[in-house]
Parts: C-alpha cells; structure tokens; sequence
C-alpha cells in the first residue's frame, strides 16, 4: 500500500514550509514576547479572577460574605488555640491584631500557592482547546487571592484602627502588599508548573505550607520566643531570612505601635531580595516549559 | 499552475504522550483482571503512542475529513496541529495560529452563557471592543435565545456544544480545527454550522473537521485523511477514502 508521504509528494517538508513561511506550531515564544503577549491579556486575568470569584460563592447561601466570615473564623480559631489556650500571646499587648496580621500574610501566600499549584490542572481543556498564554492562569488565580487579601487587611484596619489608633505608619502597607503580591505571583507561577507535572505535589504541600506556617512567627514573637530559650543571636539572623517572616514583619511594623520591641532583622531589606528574585525566577521558570503545559 | 498555498504541512509527525494508568503491567484483559483479583492498584505512568509517523500538506480552502475508528489519534492529531500537544519526533508546520474547537472545549459551568461568551472571546485574545461588537452575533448564531441568561451548568449537551461553536467561530481563523463539535446539535443547527463551515473554506482558510458522520465528512469537505491505529492509511478525495474505509468497516 502506498503511504500518504508519497501520495502527496512531501519529500522535503521542511523546505516547503520555509518557502512558504509556514513556523513550527508548537513553539515557546521568547521571553520578550511572552511578557508581551500575557500582558496583552490582562484583560483575560481579571474576567477570569472575576468570573471564579462570582463562581466560588455562588452556590453559599451567605454568598460574598463569606469572603468577610473566613479569615475572621480562621483568626477565632488560631486565636481561641494559641492566645487563650496556650497562651503564646507572653507580652504583647494587642496580641489579636499580631495575630491577624500574621495569619492574613500567611493565608495569602499559603493559598496562592496551594491554589496555584492547580490552576492548570484544573483547566486542561481550556489548555487543550485554546491558545494563550498559560501563565494567564496562576496570575489570575492570585488577583483571586488579593482580592481575599484586601478584604481581610480592610477587617485588620478596624482592629487597629480601635484598638491603636489610625496613624501615617499605616501607608507603609502599600509598599509591603506590593512586595508581597510580587513574591506570591513568582512562587504561584513556580509551583504552578512543578503542580502540572508532579500532580503529588498538591498531596504534599499542605505539610510544607504547616510547617512553614510554624516556624514563620505568626502566632508568637519570634525574638521574644527565642530570647525565652536562649538560642545563640545567630539564630535569628537565619529565622528572619524566610519570606513569609519578612512580609508579616514589613506589615506588624506598619500596623502595630509597639511592634518595635518583636521586629526582626533587616525585614525590609529582605523583604525586597526575596520579590524581585521571585518574582524573576517564577516568569522563567513557568515560561521555560510553556510548550509542554497541557501534554498527557 | 501556479504551486498551490500550503497552510498546514506534517512532517513523520510522532505523538507519545504519558498517561498515569490505574494498574502497571501491558494492560490486557488478564493482566487487569489480575491486577484486580491482587488488588494491586499501582499508578504506573505507560506511554501511549497515539500518532506514529504521519505526513500530509494542506492547502488553502481544504477542508479535510479526519476519519477513522475510536482512539485512532484523530483528536490527538488535531490537537498537535493546533499546537497544543508538543510532537515526540517530527514538526508541523502552520501559517498563523490554528484554532481548535471541541465539544469538550472547557468553558465555566457556575457562570451564565452571556459571561461565558466574553470569557471564551478574551481567552481568544478578543478586545472588549472587538467583544461587545461580536457579541449580539454571537449569540444569535447559537440560537439559545433567553438561556443566555442562565447558568451553563443548566444547558444541554447540544446547548452547550452550540454555544462553544458559536464562540469559536466568531472569530476569523485562517485554519479552524473541528473535533466532533456538530456531532450534539440537533439537525437545524447542524445545517447552520456546515453552512460556517463552508464560510471559513471559502475565506480561503483551511478547515479539519472530526467526525464520525461520515455523509457530514462527504457533505463539507473536498479531501480526507483516513488514520487507523495512528497511521494514516489513506490520504486523498474525499469520495475516495469514504469509499475504502467504508468498505474495511464491512469487510473487518
């Protein structure tokens, strides 16, 4: 039987193509032109974070109300085990916005990246249908999350705003949201890619967010905590280096007068290493397997 | 005559891609009844070599039948087409960017038609401009009237395959691929989106159409690739390869 290469006279297949200015189609776009393209579907991200926020809450009797009752539920809960039960709270006195301030940082990066991890998972026919930047997706994903976010900082105000008084230090939280969404869309996009290919790593990730959740000073004073053991001033040097201690820490610092006391090491600085290198890392990362999103 | 536009062009073009199977081993009837039987569930990922070695040019205003069997790698050949599964060996070569619609094409169930239709039309890379323009057509031309409205979660499969038709198409495209999409609709919207379909040829644009309804291949295309088992086994008119694969069917 004759093969279908030779019925249609494809000897040179490549050639022709090239003659006729045909490209390759499937192809990773270069970084630059990647960049351009997601931003050019900016548009997508938001009526797509738009559309999966209306979805979320459209089956909740409570609808988006329940954007306002989960961190403060979440902020009861933590609060009922660590202030009042184990009493972890050893010297500070608005110990309820310490602990808010921590528990909303730390949601907002933890949920970014357990979400994230399945954005494209759970939008592979969207993937296998249409053409468009992947990155699209974990990036809408993280509006999603900020948009959580600023509910939850608008309910953090109010604490401090009655318990401390508003006061100028407060803009500083501008700039330290701003670093930490930078951070959160790198790590977003970083564990969307390892999520697609290693689809166990949604299994795992709820130990590592815990772990990262215990050892990142939300519930107690890092500094305090460690002057109580004795630990060797090194110690803290190296607890202050993970992100999540520094974003919380950048935020207590603009919310909470008498955080001076708590505050660790260069938070600031830190803080600013750890965006832009994210930030860096997780666009190359994801875009370096953009082709193969979708595969299997 | 001057040499024909090609618009797609497959070269030895090899597809494996990896699937996470329930049970290891060759996956015959006996090695899963064992597998049963033992209660071994081990994920083992086996690789699956769905088109193998495919090679064909098409020109602008074919429109090309991909007919064959269940699990022949149409769908997956269009897919790779369309660039969206990467090929093991071999290349296929596009002028601009092919667009895939399927019935399967994901849109978000919780969200009414109408939000759907803007969602599908951004991910297209649509301006809102472009967007509210189209829009009134849009719908139209799905015919699912005051549905619209609702939620897709409440259509039917044909509503929501006529919907996602509707969407795809409103957009120009120099090489549309069609998977099974007019298999749900009923008669009337069938005709309707041959009808588009013969639109886009006439565009000059080059159409792939899926099916299994073969007088739906006879009706829309002019030429038609047989695939079986991920080998192409015929490539020519579209009477022509009917007529032999009509014709395998009888005699297997």
């Amino acid at each position: 039987m004759p093969t279908a290469a030779e019925q249609t006279g494809v000897t040179d297949a490549a050639a022709l193509a090239r003659r006729h200015g045909l490209s390759r189609s499937s192809v990773r776009p270069p970084f630059g032109a990647y960049l351009q393209e997601l931003w050019s579907r900016r548009q997508f991200v938001v009526s797509y974070a738009a559309a999966r926020t209306y979805a979320m809450y459209a089956g909740a009797r409570l609808g988006s109300i329940w954007q306002v009752l989960t961190p403060l539920l979440n902020a009861a809960v933590y609060y009922l085990a660590f202030g009042v039960l184990l009493g972890t709270k050893n010297g500070i006195d608005n110990y309820v916005a310490f602990l808010l301030s921590g528990i909303f940082v730390f949601t907002f990066t933890q949920r970014c990246m357990t979400e994230g991890s399945r954005s494209l998972a759970l939008n592979l026919s969207l993937i296998r249908t249409l053409h468009f930047p992947r990155a699209t997706l974990p990036l809408a994903y993280v509006l999603n999350e900020l948009n959580q976010m600023l509910v939850s900082l608008g309910i953090l105000f109010v604490v401090v705003g009655f318990t401390d008084g508003p006061a100028w230090r407060w803009l500083l939280v501008v700039p330290a949201m701003l670093l930490q969404v930078m951070f959160n869309v790198g790590i977003t996009l970083v564990f969307a890619r390892i999520g697609t290919f290693v689809s166990d790593i949604t299994q795992l990730l709820p130990f590592i967010t815990r772990t990262w959740l215990y050892a990142s000073g939300i519930f107690f004073s890092l500094p305090a905590k460690l002057a109580q053991v004795d630990a060797p001033g090194w110690v803290i040097k190296v607890l202050a280096l993970n992100p999540i201690s520094a974003y919380i820490d950048i935020v207590r610092r603009s919310l909470l007068s008498e955080h001076e006391a708590n505050q660790l090491p260069h938070a600031w600085t830190i803080a600013i290493i750890w965006s832009f290198v994210m930030l860096a890392a997780g666009f190359v990362y994801f875009w370096q397997a953009e082709d193969r999103y979708g595969r299997g | 005559m001057a040499e024909a536009e090609p618009t797609v062009i497959a070269d030895r073009l090899d597809i494996v891609y990896k699937v996470i199977a329930g049970q290891g081993g060759k996956g015959t009837a006996a090695t899963a009844l064992r597998r049963i039987v033992k209660r071994q569930d081990r994920p083992t990922i086996r690789e699956v070599h769905a088109v193998k070695g495919v090679s064909f040019t098409a020109y602008k205003g074919d429109a090309i039948g991909v007919i064959g069997r269940n699990g022949s790698g149409k769908s997956t050949m269009l897919r790779a087409i369309a660039g969206l599964l990467p090929p093991a060996s071999g290349a296929v070569y596009t002028g601009g960017r092919p667009s895939l619609l399927g019935v399967n094409a994901a849109m978000m169930n919780d969200l009414t038609g109408d939000r759907n239709v803007v969602l599908g039309c951004l991910a297209m890379g649509m301006s809102g401009d472009e967007i509210r323009r189209r829009y009134a057509e849009i719908v139209d031309f799905s015919g699912i009237g005051d549905f619209i409205d609702l939620p897709m979660s409440t259509y039917s499969s044909g509503m929501a395959a006529r919907l996602k038709f509707a969407i795809a198409s409103a957009k120009t495209h120099d090489i549309l691929l069609v998977d099974e999409a007019l298999a749900t609709g009923d008669a009337e919207f069938r005709v309707r989106s041959e009808r588009k379909i013969k639109e886009l040829r006439d565009q000059a644009g080059t159409v792939f159409l899926v099916s299994h309804s073969l007088d739906v291949v006879q009706e829309t295309c002019n030429r038609a690739l047989w695939l079986d088992a991920g080998v192409l086994k015929l490539d020519g008119p579209v009477d022509e390869v009917v007529a032999a694969y009509i014709k395998s069917t009888r005699a297997g």
